[in-house]
């Protein structure tokens, strides 16, 4: 029987990337992963969180700790809602409270996706094909909070087809933020802009990330200033044969 | 609203100026990376576990901050010297006016100090007609230019060479040019003669150390040193965190404030001055007094949590690493301080109703953390004043319709079935046309594509790919 | 001090009472056992320091000299001075390799005021080192046996520094001298001429401090007896 993995498909992916979400179970599903996706999932309570807004982010937190309080691994197509749950529930509850223990017992089990390839079931070629020059994008809470930094560039490496080139800003910031991207637009468009140059730089015709979100942010720049770029999820990357 | 518009707008144009933009991204570029050559594995390999040591020195000397404050002040004594203690600006300016005034002290000079830019100490001292002359090359331009300094350890960063000349043309009598290393020539004739004549001279401090009753000043232009040295009284004004239990924790602190700061191993000058001249020493002050300010800092100390904000050695390596410290610039910020560190200073020194936008200033990205030489959890207390702000607009009843829809947000999080049918919901609304013209969506749209919502879901999808298996 | 006595105990007594609140602590309270500092002095010999530090050095723009014997410092000292005037400190290192009978190098002042005239028209500045670090391509001054100026004003400092005295570094130089303070009011590191970037991050030396400094190592045995 092959193991079992429990998805949280983060509300970016649900919304507006369903196709990040499906990619993922399909490479999970091609690595020997049986892959369930809870209904009752919501928000890691990140946006509320970051926003300033602790009891309501509490809400979604106690409510993620529900429904997967028994799954053995939660595998998130996003470093920034993987290091929500294993990071920042912590700050959520009291250190006595019960729920800051399952907090606790949940943390390692939250994975982000390129980590459990890497980590747990320690693939790296997942038989994919990609033909094109693509550079890879670190995310903030992926890169400074996870520490994930080769893993997912050892994963494109191994794509048939696919040359990945560094970009000189791989690990600025893409100016998304969450609110920070509608509080302080102009900011927030001119870090991406920064980005922009960078990308342009490499002769790269595709942005590859782990995080939907700062995908979203780019490419909506991207399209604004005219530029020949696309941006991918690393799950469709690998999906892609 | 967090942000007046007049400070939204100020914003606005900063991003958009594009020789601002360059001088700020380039020199913050340099900055950046010279430190990184410096801190490499290669160059440093201790690096990481001096940045730990640094952070426990720190840790404990605050915590212990009574003792050291009481060690520090006896040993000043026991070397001639006089500690003063200020709550506040007015009571630094008031010392510094009354010694001025009975010492017929009409002129003094003064080298760089953030301190003294908090309390606007030049601006007070001029009220009362006692001249302060900034002597630091790029302090001195802002000073005669009226202006405030753009970057802890680069005050003049925002300026050209042209600006310089423009600044030096109006108010000197050389000869104008724009060359770098002339301007600099007429700044060190013209500040010659201040540091022969003042009657004082007021530096900040790197470092108070408490088993030597000393100050340490690192810089690189000499202007600190003949600040201490020439004028026959000696002020050195520094906030009470500044403390380190001994001189030997220099061997951590030295090794990282330079490194972080500007790439350099050491800074040209540390100067390491324990009271005024000895018997038997050729020069040095007559006198000599460290003022121990205060002004927000003790109640800072009260929260265990925010208390690292005050480990801050005001290298300035955050500001180079802060992507938004890059596109809005140092005046921007209100107080002294700008960048990530000035946007957790700030609104704990001034209590967070006042710029409530400034932990918001920040993407969260971590950047700044990284670079902290004293390991500063920079971006847990910028959420940590959120929350703060947040709390405090609910007290006061503003934010009302973004808190009603982060409650709402709460609420639904709880409730799946709700939570997918108010998803569903909202994508249908955010494809209709006209969709992208309100609230967040239009400051989304302001500079870039709003992305479409998918016609299915990914839950929705997965049902069906359920069902058909 | 008169006049400022009434703010000054105020101010003393309640900071410290914040201080104490804050920290939920007593007065008379001891403190908590204190951290050390990482210090390790690294292995480097003699030969591989001097090397070192004129490495360090030179990279700032300084520049570094070898001398056998005093008596090549002399040499040295008027090769550079090329019969420019200069203030020389009192130091007996500097006395022994007869540095104050070179043509217009002046010493020995009685009083304040005619070293610090001296030392604003002198084009140059002759003080010994009472260290050297190898590291960081530092000389230390220290104010016993330095006057402060010399460094500082004159556009150019010739400094001497007995090989002895050349330490691999800050951490050995703090565990050698824990106590800087003890001996003098001024214990100074300097790493290479004046410098600033302060206009569009462009490289300017001396802009308050000397333009150039010039290092002399001396092997001489005896130079070490200050």
């Amino acid at each position: 029987m092959p193991a079992r993995v429990s998805i949280f498909v983060t509300c970016v992916v649900d919304q507006l990337f369903p196709r990040v979400g499906m990619a993922m179970a399909e490479v999970l599903e091609r690595a020997g992963y049986e892959v369930e996706f809870r209904e009752d999932q919501t928000c890691c309570g990140q946006p509320a969180f970051n926003t300033g807004y602790r009891e309501d982010a509490r809400k979604a937190a106690g409510h993620f700790i529900r429904v997967f309080r028994d799954a053995e691994f939660i595998v998130v197509p996003s470093g920034s809602c993987a290091s929500m749950v294993s990071h920042h529930f912590l700050d959520l509850f009291p250190k006595d409270s019960s729920h800051y223990e399952e907090a606790e017992y949940l943390a390692p089990r939250v994975i982000e996706f390129s980590r459990f390839l890497t980590d747990v079931a320690k693939v790296e070629d997942v038989g994919a094909r990609f033909e094109g020059i693509v550079t890879y994008h670190d995310s903030c809470h992926a890169l400074r909070e996870l520490r994930i930094k080769e893993g997912p560039r050892r994963l494109l490496r191994k794509v048939r087809g696919l040359e990945l080139r560094e970009m000189s800003a791989a690990e600025e910031c893409c100016g998304f933020g969450g609110t920070f991207s509608v509080k302080f637009p102009e900011v927030s468009g001119a870090m991406a802009r920064t980005k922009l140059e960078s990308i342009l730089a490499t002769g790269a015709s595709t942005v590859v990330s782990i995080d939907s979100s700062c995908l979203m942010q780019l490419q909506g720049v991207f399209t604004r200033a005219g530029a020949p770029l696309k941006t991918m999820h690393l799950a469709e990357v690998l999906a892609s044969r | 609203m967090l942000m007046k518009p007049e400070q939204e707008k100020q914003i606005r144009q900063t991003v958009a100026d594009p020789k601002i933009q360059l001088a700020l991204y380039s020199a913050t570029a340099r900055l950046k990376e010279k430190r990184e050559e410096v801190v490499a594995p290669e160059a440093l390999p201790e690096y990481q576990e001096l940045r730990t040591q640094a952070n426990r020195i720190k840790k404990h000397t605050l915590e212990n901050l009574d003792v050291y404050l009481e060690e520090f002040e006896a040993n000043v004594e026991a070397h001639g010297g006089k500690v003063v203690y200020a709550r506040n600006g007015q009571e630094v300016t008031d010392f510094i006016l009354g010694l001025a005034r009975e010492r017929g002290v009409k002129m003094l000079v003064k080298s760089k100090s953030m301190t003294t830019e908090e309390i606007h100490l030049n601006e007070r001292l001029e009220h009362h007609h006692l001249e302060a002359v900034e002597t630091d090359l790029g302090e001195y331009i802002i000073q005669l230019a009226h202006d405030r300094p753009y970057h802890i350890v680069a005050p003049a960063v925002h300026m050209t060479r042209q600006d310089v000349a423009d600044v030096f043309e109006k108010n000197l009598t050389d000869p104008r040019t724009e060359e770098p290393g002339k301007q600099a020539m007429i700044a060190r004739r013209n500040l010659r003669e201040k540091f022969l004549e003042a009657g004082i001279g007021i530096s900040g401090a790197n470092f108070l150390v408490a088993d030597s009753g000393a100050v340490c000043i690192v810089e690189n232009e000499g202007n600190a040193r003949l600040t201490t040295t020439a004028p026959p009284i000696h002020i050195a004004v520094a906030g009470i965190e500044k403390m380190i239990p001994r001189a030997r924790d220099l061997a951590v602190f030295l090794k990282l404030l330079a490194r972080s700061g500007t790439g350099q191993l050491l800074t040209v000058y540390t100067s390491f001055l324990s009271g005024p001249r000895r018997g038997g020493e050729a020069d040095g002050p007559a006198e000599f007094y460290v003022v121990l300010m205060d002004n927000g800092r003790t109640r800072l100390l009260a929260d265990a949590e925010k208390r690292q904000s005050l480990y801050c050695i005001r290298c300035g390596a955050c500001l180079n690493a802060c992507p938004v410290y890059r596109k809005i610039g140092g005046h921007n910020y209100p107080g002294a301080y700008s960048g990530p560190i000035g946007a957790i200073i700030t609104p704990q020194y001034q209590g967070i109703a006042k710029d409530p936008w400034l932990p918001f200033a920040s993407s969260l990205c971590g950047a700044c953390a990284e670079v902290c030489p004293v390991k500063i959890d920079i971006p847990k207390i910028l959420l940590d004043l959120r929350k703060e702000v947040m709390e405090d607009r609910a007290a006061r009843g503003d934010g009302f319709l973004e808190r009603k829809a982060f409650q709402m947000y709460g609420w639904l999080t709880r409730r799946p079935k709700l939570y997918a049918l108010a998803g569903r919901i909202g994508a249908r609304m955010a494809r209709a046309p006209g969709a992208a013209s309100m609230g967040p969506a239009a400051k989304w749209a302001s500079v870039r594509e709003v992305p479409l919502p998918a016609r299915k879901s990914f839950r929705d999808q997965w049902r069906e790919r359920e069902k058909s298996k | 001090m008169a006049g400022t006595g009434e703010i000054e105990v105020t101010p003393r007594e309640e900071i410290l009472d914040r201080v104490r609140k804050a920290l939920g602590r007593k007065a008379g309270q001891g403190r908590d056992r204190v951290p050390e500092p990482r210090i390790r002095i690294p292995e480097i010999p003699p030969e591989r320091r001097v090397a070192l530090f004129a490495e360090r050095l030179e990279a700032l723009g300084g520049k570094v000299y070898r001398a056998a014997a005093l008596a090549q410092v002399r040499d040295i000292t008027a090769g550079i001075l090329e019969g420019s005037a200069a203030v020389c400190s009192m130091d007996p290192l500097l006395e022994k390799a007869g540095i104050p009978g070179l043509p217009g190098v002046v010493s020995g002042f009685g009083d304040e005021p005619s070293l610090r005239a001296a030392c604003a028209a002198a084009p140059f500045g002759i003080t010994g080192a009472d260290y050297g670090l190898a590291e960081t391509g530092s000389i230390v001054t220290r104010s016993v046996s330095e006057a402060r100026l010399i460094s500082l004003l004159p556009p150019a400092h010739i400094a001497v520094l007995p090989v002895s005295r050349m330490l691999t570094g800050l951490d050995e130089f703090y565990s050698e001298l824990p106590m800087p303070a003890d001996a003098a009011s001024s214990t100074v590191f300097i790493t290479g001429p004046s410098r600033s970037a302060d206009i569009e991050m462009i490289l300017v030396r001396g802009v308050h401090g000397p333009r150039v400094i010039h290092v002399i190592v001396v092997d001489e045995e005896h130079a070490t007896n200050r």
